[in-house]
Formats: C-alpha cells, structure tokens, sequence
C-alpha cells in the first residue's frame, strides 16, 4: 500500500477513503447522532470540533464500528460496510478486514501494558497481518526513529511519560501501513507541556499528505493542519468548510460562540 | 554429617520409624504424598480447563451457557465437598450399575484416583470460573478496545490481550485455589483412598506413635505449600511485567 498520496494533485479526482452518509446513533433513548455525513478523499485532513457531548468522538467511533451507528452508510475505501436494518454489521469478517486499513489512535493512548514498546508495534502485524517478525520489527525501528522513540524500544509503556507514549501509539498506529488514520483527542489526556510534542509528529504525518480523520480540542492546531473542518452541535453538523472560512468568518451564531469560548 | 543423619533414621533410634525401607514407615508416607501430588495436579488442571470455558462463557456466551455455568458454579459451591466425593463415589456408581445390569452388562467399580480428582478438579473449576471472571473484568476495557480496533479476531484477542493481562489479576486467587487443592485430597480418606493423610493414619495407627506420624505429615504439607508459594511469586512477577511497583508512601 502506498503510504501517501502526493498533494497538489487536482483535488475532485483523488478517490474517496472514507465516506459516511446521514449517520445516526442512539444510546437508548438517547440520541447522539442525527444524520451527519463526511467525505474525506484521500490526502484529506478533516478535523471534527464541537463541545463536549456534542457527538464528535461518537461519529469518529462509528467509522471503525467501535460503535455501532443505529443507521446509516459507511463506505472505506470503495467497499461499503454491509449493515443489517438495525445497524448492525451484517458481517464481522468484514469490519475487522477495514479495521486493519485503519490506525486508530485513542485519547488515553490504550498501547498494551504487557507489551514493551517494540511488542506493542509488531503486534497487529505479525499476528494479524502475517508480516514476517523479522521484517515487522525493522519497520517498527524506522518508525520508532521518526517518532523521536529509537532508546525506547525495550520499555513498558507505564514508564513512559504521557507524551512518549502517545507517540508510540502513532507508531504503532502506522504501522499497519493504513488507508487512514483515525485520531480521538489525542492531546486530550495529556499534560500541556507535552501536547507540542505530540501535535509535531501528527503535523507531519499531515504534511506528508496521509488521509486523517481528526477529533480535537486544540483549534489551533486544526486551523494550520486541516483541509476541512467540522463543527458539531447537539450531534448535527451545525457549519462546515476549508478551516479559513470557518475560523475566519463562521457563519453560525453557536459556532461563533464556540470559537470565542475556547479561545 | 551423612553418617549422622543415617545413625537418626536407623531402626531402633528416634526417627527410625521414618526410614523408607521397612521396618521404616517412610516409604509408605512418600507413596501417599505422590498419590496426593498426582490427585492435586490432575484435579488443578481439569479445574483451570473448566474455569477458563467457564469464565468466558459466563462473560461472553450466549444465554443458555451463561445459565448453565451460573448453576454449576452455585450448586458445586453451596454442597459440601465431602458430600460431592461421598456422592460421586457411592452414588452415582450405584445407578450406573443398576442401569448397566438391567441391559445385561457387568457392573463397574470407580477407580478411586479418577474419582478424586474429578471430584476436586469439578468443585475448583467452580471457583476458578469466578476467579477468572473476575481477573477478565479487571482488565482496563481500552486494552481491549485498541485490539479491537486493529482487526484482531475474537480468539486472537482472548489469546494475545484478555489471556495474559488478566493473569495478574488472577494468580493471588489461582494460588489460593491450587493451596485448598493440595488440602481438599485429603477429604479422599473417606473413600479408602491412600493419600498422604490416610497413609499417615494407618502409620501412625499400626506403630502407635501418632505424634511423630502427624507431625511429619503436617511438615510434608508445609513443604509443599512453600514451595508451591515460591512458585506462584515467580509466576506472579511474570505476569506483573510492565506494571509499576505501587510506591508506598503518604498515609
């Protein structure tokens, strides 16, 4: 697989990675998400912003079907996850199979505690992808590198600070070799002199044009790195667009709210 | 230093009625101990085969398997062990009989080494199940989740993530279980079964030094729950890697 598409090509043609379409999901009576849709082409950047509740780390979840949406389309790649009336994937096989297209990398990091760091990178594939051991742990040790972890390679993740270990799960994450990567507020559980550290390494996975789906706090950051933003209410896309547009000039009343409000 | 040992264990000196070799009584106690060895790991081993199917088919099975396991692991833990053994051996056996002469077959007699250890190993695998059960749900969901996430199938899931965390949660109880296993042989006695404890009676009985007989016995049991504590550390460090020490300090 190739690990990125080059930007500055003519942007209608790049192929669809993931598309969601009118996405609804209800935690019992409660309903979370009520119809959203997302296109993200490959080499896309789109970032979901919105208060807290409002559905973004949800919507983000539904992708890999760590939740299961109550209705709706989802399509990675060009194959459409098949799903029962109900929601419910119709076939297992099949959302492990884009599972492994998809690095997913979560807020409190979830790298394997039993596992040293180097373990943690090998363990997807070698045992779920079939990549020879050999050839898996060369690939973890350029990425270790590039992620700024080479000395780490042998360590428990309980003794790495927050933001050496985050780092390690984007390594981790890449080395599956995905389509797309999924970001959950990666910066969400850690301590603010750590956050840069970690938005670095994800500025330049974006700079080196990989697909990602990113759900943050830091607004910043999805102003410089994004190709569109989506501000999410009450679990409805209240406004979205290219991230000047939306920062610079939002046009809804809550959204403008919600840019004052985190500063 | 040998020779001196050799002097103590001879016939007529004060632990002579040890000795291995007749007129000694050791030998006999040796051959209970094994018997309770062979009956404890037998018994650990069917109990642990059990607690592992029982703990996941109590988390993650259907209906029908959830309620099978919830009665198993209520009826075998509220009956006495000793009533179990006493019902499995003359009980069951007795039926099986009845059953077997009336289609025209020879009765059967049940070994009493196989009996034990289904006995014990059945009654551990109750408790190994809720030991288990426990140690599975002790285990953060975000581990879980981040295997899910890249695609790992239920079963490599259960064998690469659930499995080894949920060992550090599960060796303090699998230690206790494996000590109550080595003791519970003992309840074999009552079924004639030459273990450690009855093969100590019938020494101590037939030389009339009780004392000497039991306490030997009880410095053998001793021995292997020491060792057996040994062990399980050993194991327990193992399955501690990566976590932290918990610093102690404060109030």
């Amino acid at each position: 697989m190739p690990a990125a598409a080059t930007q500055g090509a003519a942007p209608p043609q790049r192929p669809d990675a993931i598309r969601i379409e009118n996405l609804h999901k209800s935690f019992g009576p409660l309903e979370v998400l009520k119809g959203v849709s997302l296109t993200a082409r490959e080499g896309d950047v789109v970032a979901i912003i919105g208060g807290s509740g409002s559905g973004k780390s949800t919507m983000l979840r539904c992708i890999n079907f760590l939740e299961t949406p109550t209705s709706g389309k989802i399509v990675i790649g060009n194959e459409e996850i098949a799903l029962r009336p109900d929601g419910t994937p119709a076939s297992r096989k099949q959302i492990e199979q884009c599972r492994r297209r998809l690095g997913m990398v979560f807020q409190s990091f979830n790298l394997w505690s039993h596992k040293t760091v180097l373990e943690n990178l090998i363990e997807v594939p070698v045992h779920v992808l079939g990549v020879p051991k050999a050839e898996a742990i060369e690939r973890a040790e350029k990425l270790l590198a590039r992620v700024g972890l080479s000395e780490k390679a042998g360590v428990y993740p309980a003794f790495m600070s927050g933001g050496q270990q985050q780092r390690a799960a984007i390594a981790r994450a890449l080395a599956i070799e995905p389509r797309a990567m999924l970001f959950d507020e990666p910066t969400s559980a850690l301590d603010p002199e750590l956050v840069g550290e970690v938005l670095n390494v994800i500025r330049g996975l974006a700079d080196e044009g990989r697909t990602m789906i990113l759900v943050t706090h830091e607004m910043k950051f999805a102003r410089e790195v994004s190709s569109h933003v989506i501000y999410l209410h009450n679990g409805v896309i209240e406004e979205e667009g290219p991230p000047e547009a939306l920062f610079g000039d939002p046009k809804s009343e809550r959204l403008k709210q919600f840019i004052k409000s985190v500063g | 230093m040998l020779d001196a040992i050799t002097t103590l264990f001879a016939p007529g000196h004060a632990l002579g009625l040890l000795a291995l070799s007749p007129p000694g009584w050791g030998g006999t106690l040796v051959t209970g101990l094994i018997a309770t060895m062979e009956i404890a790991f037998g018994a650990y081993a069917v109990g642990l085969a059990i607690g592992i199917c029982g703990a996941f088919g109590k988390l993650y099975g259907g209906e029908v398997t959830r309620d099978l396991f919830a009665l198993y692991t209520t009826v075998v833990r509220a009956v006495p062990e000793l009533v179990e053994i006493l019902f499995l051996y003359y009980a069951v056996p007795s039926i099986v009989n009845e059953i077997l002469l009336n289609a025209g077959f020879g009765r059967i007699a049940m070994p009493p080494l196989l009996v034990g250890t289904i006995v014990l190993g059945v009654v551990l695998g109750a408790y190994m199940t809720e030991v288990l059960r426990g140690a599975i749900l002790a285990v953060p969901h975000g581990q879980i989740e981040a295997a899910r996430a890249y695609g790992m199938s239920s079963l490599l899931l259960a064998r690469r993530i659930t499995f080894p965390q949920m060992m550090s949660n599960a060796i303090p109880g699998m230690a206790n279980l494996w000590l109550n296993c080595t003791k519970d042989t003992a309840l074999l006695a009552v079924i004639g079964f030459s273990e450690l404890t009855l093969n100590t009676k019938q020494a101590a009985g037939t030389t009339k030094a009780y004392f000497l007989f039991f306490v030997a016995a009880m410095v053998i049991y001793m021995c292997i729950s020491m060792i057996s504590g040994r062990f399980f550390a050993v194991l327990e460090r193992w399955a501690r890697r990566g976590q932290r020490k918990i610093e102690r300090g404060g109030i």
